[in-house]
C-alpha cells in the first residue's frame, strides 16, 4: 500500500534526455520504479539506459501503458509538458522542475482537477514509497528504508534529514512525498492527510511545513475537525525569517501578517497535533507517540 | 520583482487607469520645476521599493515649488527602512472625497487568482480583512475561464455603487485584471483608489509585483532584476544562489532552503544569531560554493561560518573544494565549521581534514559549536 504510487505504478520520463532527467532516470531504475518509456521531442525511437524514447506521451502511453509522469523539462516548457501528460490521460504528475511561473502552474492545476488527475509539485523532490520499491522523484535512495510514517513535506533536503532519522529508528515510510516549495502546488497537506487517513500501513503522519502561505494552518484545522485517527507530528522551519523576504523557496514568504513560522506552530499545537522543536526531534516523538 | 510606483503608474495609464499628473525627478531644482509645471499643492513621493513609506516619513506635502525643494533636499539621499532615496515622484496633490481599495493577487490555497475590492482605502487593507471583513469583497478567478467585465461590475455591485461610479470602478477593476495576466504580476494593487471633487476615479497609488519566475518573458525589466536587493543579496543572486541578508553573527551556507532556515532555527534555539540566509540550491559546483562562502567572508558582522551539506545530488568534494578556494582566494581566516553527509562525504571531509578543517557529521553538534565559538 502507500499512497499514490505503488507496484502499478508505470513511469514515463519527460525530458529523459536531459543531464537531469537521463542522471535520475538510472537513480530510479536502480531503486526499482518501473520506467517504461521516456519522452523527447524529435528524439523518438532512440533509447536510453535501455528505456525507448518516443517523441509523445501519447505514445508513451499507448505502446508502454504508462500512467505516470515525471517532469524535469525546463520551466519555460513546464505548462506544454504538463499539458501533454493530461492530454495523454496520464493520472500522476510529478513536476520536479523549479521556477514555472505561477500563472502557468494555476491553469495546469485547473486542468488536472479537471481531469481526475493528480499534480505533484512544482519544484518537488518527488514520491517514494519504500514497501513497493517506487520512486518518482529525486531523493537520496539510502535514506529511504521500508516502514509505517507517512511523510508529506514542503521542502527538499530537510525532508531527507527527517527521512534518514526515521529510518535510523527502524520505523521507516510508508510514503514519503514532497508538495513542493512553489507559492501554488497540486496537492497540499489536508489532502496528504486524507490519503494517510485510509492507509492501512501509514501509522503516523510526519507533516514538514515552513513559512509563507496557510496550508499547516489549514492542516491544523483538518486534524481538529476529523478528529484524525493517526499521530500527526508537525516542524515549522523558518521562525528566523524576516517578514517580507523569500527564503529560496518561492513559496516560502511571509506576506504581511500571513505565513510567520509562530501562527502556524500555534496552530498545529491547538489542534492536538504534536510539534518538534528541531527537525531532529520528531524521530524522538514518534518513538514516544508509537511506543507498545 | 517590485516595481517602483512610478513605473507600475505608467502601466496604470496604459491601461487607460487615470493616475494624478506627476514627475520623476533625482535633484531638488527638478523637483522644484515639477512643481512649478503642476502649477498647485504636491505631493513628493520617496521612490523606494518596500510598502509603508507613508508612515516612515516617504511621503510629504509641499504647498509651493520653494518648500518642494527644501523638502526634495532632505528626502534625496535620506534612509527609509534602510533603502536609500535616490527619486522622488513629484504629484499634484489631490482633492480627495473618497478612498477605496482594489487589488489582484494570487489566493495560494484556492490556487487561483483573487480580486479584491473594498470601500475601505487608504489603510492596511489585512487590517480591514480582520476587523471588518465584510467591507471586502472577493471573487476568486477561474483559472480555465478567466475574469469577464461582468465579474468586476458583479464585485463593485456589491460594494454598493451605482451609476457611473459603477462603470468607472469596474472598468478600472478589469484593466487591474488585464495588467495581472499581461504581466505575470503576482500582486497588482491600488491603494488608495480615490474619487475626487470633480467625480472622476484615480488611482493615488500603485503597487505591482510581477513573479519572478515569469521574469524570463518579461525582458524588458532584466536590466533591473536586483534592484530590490542589498549589494550582497544581489552579487548572491547573480551567481544563482538565494541570500537573505539577517542581522546576526553566524554565516551560514545550507543545501536546500527548508534545510537552511532550520539550521538558521536551530542557530536560534542553541543560543546564537544567524547572520543570513543562503541556500547554494542543489548540485552546486566548486566554483558556486567558493563564492557563496566568498559572500559570507564579505560580511563584516561574520564571526564564524557554519556549512551544513547533506548531499544528494550535491557533492561533499565539491564543497570542499569551493570552501578552500573561497579562503585561498580571500585570505579572510575566521572560524568554519562544517557539517558534511552524503554523496562523496569521504572525499570531502579527506580534502578539508588535510586543510586542517574539523568536519562534522551531526548538524546539532555542529551548530553548538558554531555558537560556543561566537561566544568565545
Amino acid at each position: 500500500m502507500g499512497i499514490i504510487v505503488g507496484k502499478d505504478t508505470r513511469v514515463v520520463v519527460q525530458g529523459i534526455t536531459g543531464r537531469e532527467g537521463s542522471f535520475h532516470t538510472e537513480l530510479m531504475l536502480k531503486y526499482g520504479t518501473k520506467i517504461v518509456a521516456g519522452t523527447s521531442p524529435a528524439k523518438g525511437g532512440t533509447t536510453i539506459q535501455g528505456i525507448p524514447v518516443y517523441d509523445t506521451v501519447e505514445e508513451a502511453v499507448q505502446k508502454e501503458k504508462a500512467n505516470t509522469s515525471i517532469i524535469f523539462v525546463p520551466a519555460a516548457f513546464a505548462k506544454d509538458a504538463i499539458l501533454e501528460a493530461l492530454d495523454a490521460g496520464i493520472k500522476t504528475i510529478v513536476v520536479i522542475t523549479e521556477g514555472i511561473p505561477v500563472k502557468d502552474t494555476i491553469e495546469c492545476i485547473a486542468k488536472a482537477k479537471m481531469e481526475n488527475a493528480t499534480i505533484i509539485g512544482p519544484n518537488t523532490p518527488g514520491i517514494i514509497n519504500p514497501n513497493e520499491k517506487v520512486k518518482v522523484g529525486i531523493m537520496p535512495n539510502h535514506m529511504f528504508s521500508l516502514g509505517i510514517i507517512g511523510i508529506a513535506s514542503r521542502s527538499g533536503t530537510l525532508t531527507y534529514e527527517v527521512a534518514w532519522e526515521i529510518s535510523k529508528i527502524g520505523f521507516g515510510q510508508s510514503t514519503c512525498l514532497g508538495l513542493g516549495g512553489d507559492p501554488v502546488t497540486g496537492l497540499n497537506f489536508v489532502e496528504v492527510l486524507e490519503m494517510f487517513k485510509d492507509d492501512k500501513e501509514t501509522r503516523a503522519v510526519v507533516l514538514i511545513g515552513e513559512i509563507g502561505g496557510n496550508a499547516e494552518e489549514l492542516a491544523a484545522k483538518y486534524v481538529e475537525e476529523v478528529k484524525y485517527p493517526k499521530p500527526v507530528v508537525a516542524y515549522v522551519a523558518g521562525r528566523t525569517a524576516p517578514p517580507g523576504k523569500r527564503m529560496g523557496h518561492a513559496g516560502a514568504i511571509i506576506m504581511g501578517r500571513v505565513g510567520t513560522a509562530q501562527t502556524k506552530i500555534e496552530a498545529f499545537k491547538a489542534a492536538g497535533v504534536s510539534v518538534a522543536e528541531t527537525p531532529f526531534d520528531i524521530a524522538k516523538i514518534l518513538k514516544e507517540k508509537l511506543k507498545g | 520583482m517590485k516595481l517602483f510606483e512610478f513605473e507600475a503608474k505608467n502601466i496604470f495609464q496604459k491601461y487607460g487607469i487615470p493616475t494624478p499628473k506627476g514627475k520623476v525627478v533625482t535633484t531638488p531644482k527638478d523637483a522644484e520645476s515639477a512643481a512649478k509645471e503642476i502649477g498647485k499643492p504636491v505631493v513628493l513621493k520617496s521612490q523606494i521599493l518596500v510598502a509603508g513609506r507613508g508612515k516612515a516619513g516617504g511621503i510629504k506635502p509641499a504647498s509651493n515649488p520653494e518648500e518642494a525643494y527644501q523638502i526634495a533636499s532632505k528626502m534625496l539621499g535620506s534612509l527609509i527602512k534602510g533603502l536609500r532615496v535616490e527619486s522622488l515622484l513629484v504629484e499634484e496633490k489631490l482633492d480627495i472625497v473618497d478612498e477605496y481599495y482594489a487589488s489582484v493577487t494570487v489566493d495560494r490555497s484556492a490556487r487561483s487568482y483573487v480580486v479584491l475590492a473594498s470601500t475601505e482605502g487608504g489603510v492596511d487593507i489585512e487590517e480591514v480583512a480582520e476587523k471588518s471583513p465584510e467591507k471586502i469583497v472577493r471573487l476568486n478567478v477561474d483559472p480555465l475561464y478567466g475574469f469577464a467585465e461582468f465579474h468586476a461590475r458583479k464585485i463593485v455591485k456589491k460594494l454598493g455603487f451605482g451609476g457611473k461610479d459603477l462603470r468607472t470602478f469596474s472598468n478600472i477593476i478589469y484593466s487591474l485584471y488585464k495588467i495581472t495576466m499581461d504581466y505575470d504580476a503576482e500582486l497588482v494593487e491600488s491603494n488608495p483608489l480615490v474619487k475626487i471633487s470633480d467625480g472622476s476615479f484615480v488611482a493615488a497609488d500603485a503597487r505591482i509585483i510581477i513573479n519572478d519566475d515569469a521574469l524570463f518573458r518579461h525582458k524588458e525589466f532584466s536590466e533591473r532584476a536586483f534592484l530590490e536587493y542589498g549589494e550582497r543579496e544581489a552579487e548572491a543572486r547573480r551567481h544563482g544562489l538565494s541570500y537573505v541578508d539577517l542581522t546576526g553573527n553566524i554565516g551560514c551556507l545550507v543545501n536546500g532552503a527548508g534545510l537552511a532556515m532550520a539550521t538558521m532555527d536551530l542557530i536560534k534555539t542553541f543560543g546564537g544569531e544567524p547572520a543570513n540566509f543562503l541556500d547554494i540550491g542543489g548540485g552546486a559546483r566548486a566554483e558556486i560554493i567558493k563564492e557563496g562562502v566568498k559572500i559570507l567572508l564579505s560580511k563584516p558582522d561574520v564571526k564564524v561560518v557554519l556549512v551544513n551539506i547533506l548531499g544528494g545530488i550535491t557533492r561533499c568534494d565539491e564543497v570542499a573544494r569551493g570552501i578552500l578556494e573561497a579562503l585561498r582566494e580571500t585570505g579572510v581566516k575566521r572560524p568554519l565549521i562544517v557539517r558534511l553527509v552524503g554523496t562523496r562525504e569521504e572525499e570531502g571531509r579527506k580534502i578539508l581534514e588535510d586543510a586542517g578543517i574539523n568536519v562534522f557529521k551531526d548538524v546539532e553538534e555542529a551548530v553548538r559549536e558554531a555558537v560556543k565559538t561566537v561566544r568565545g
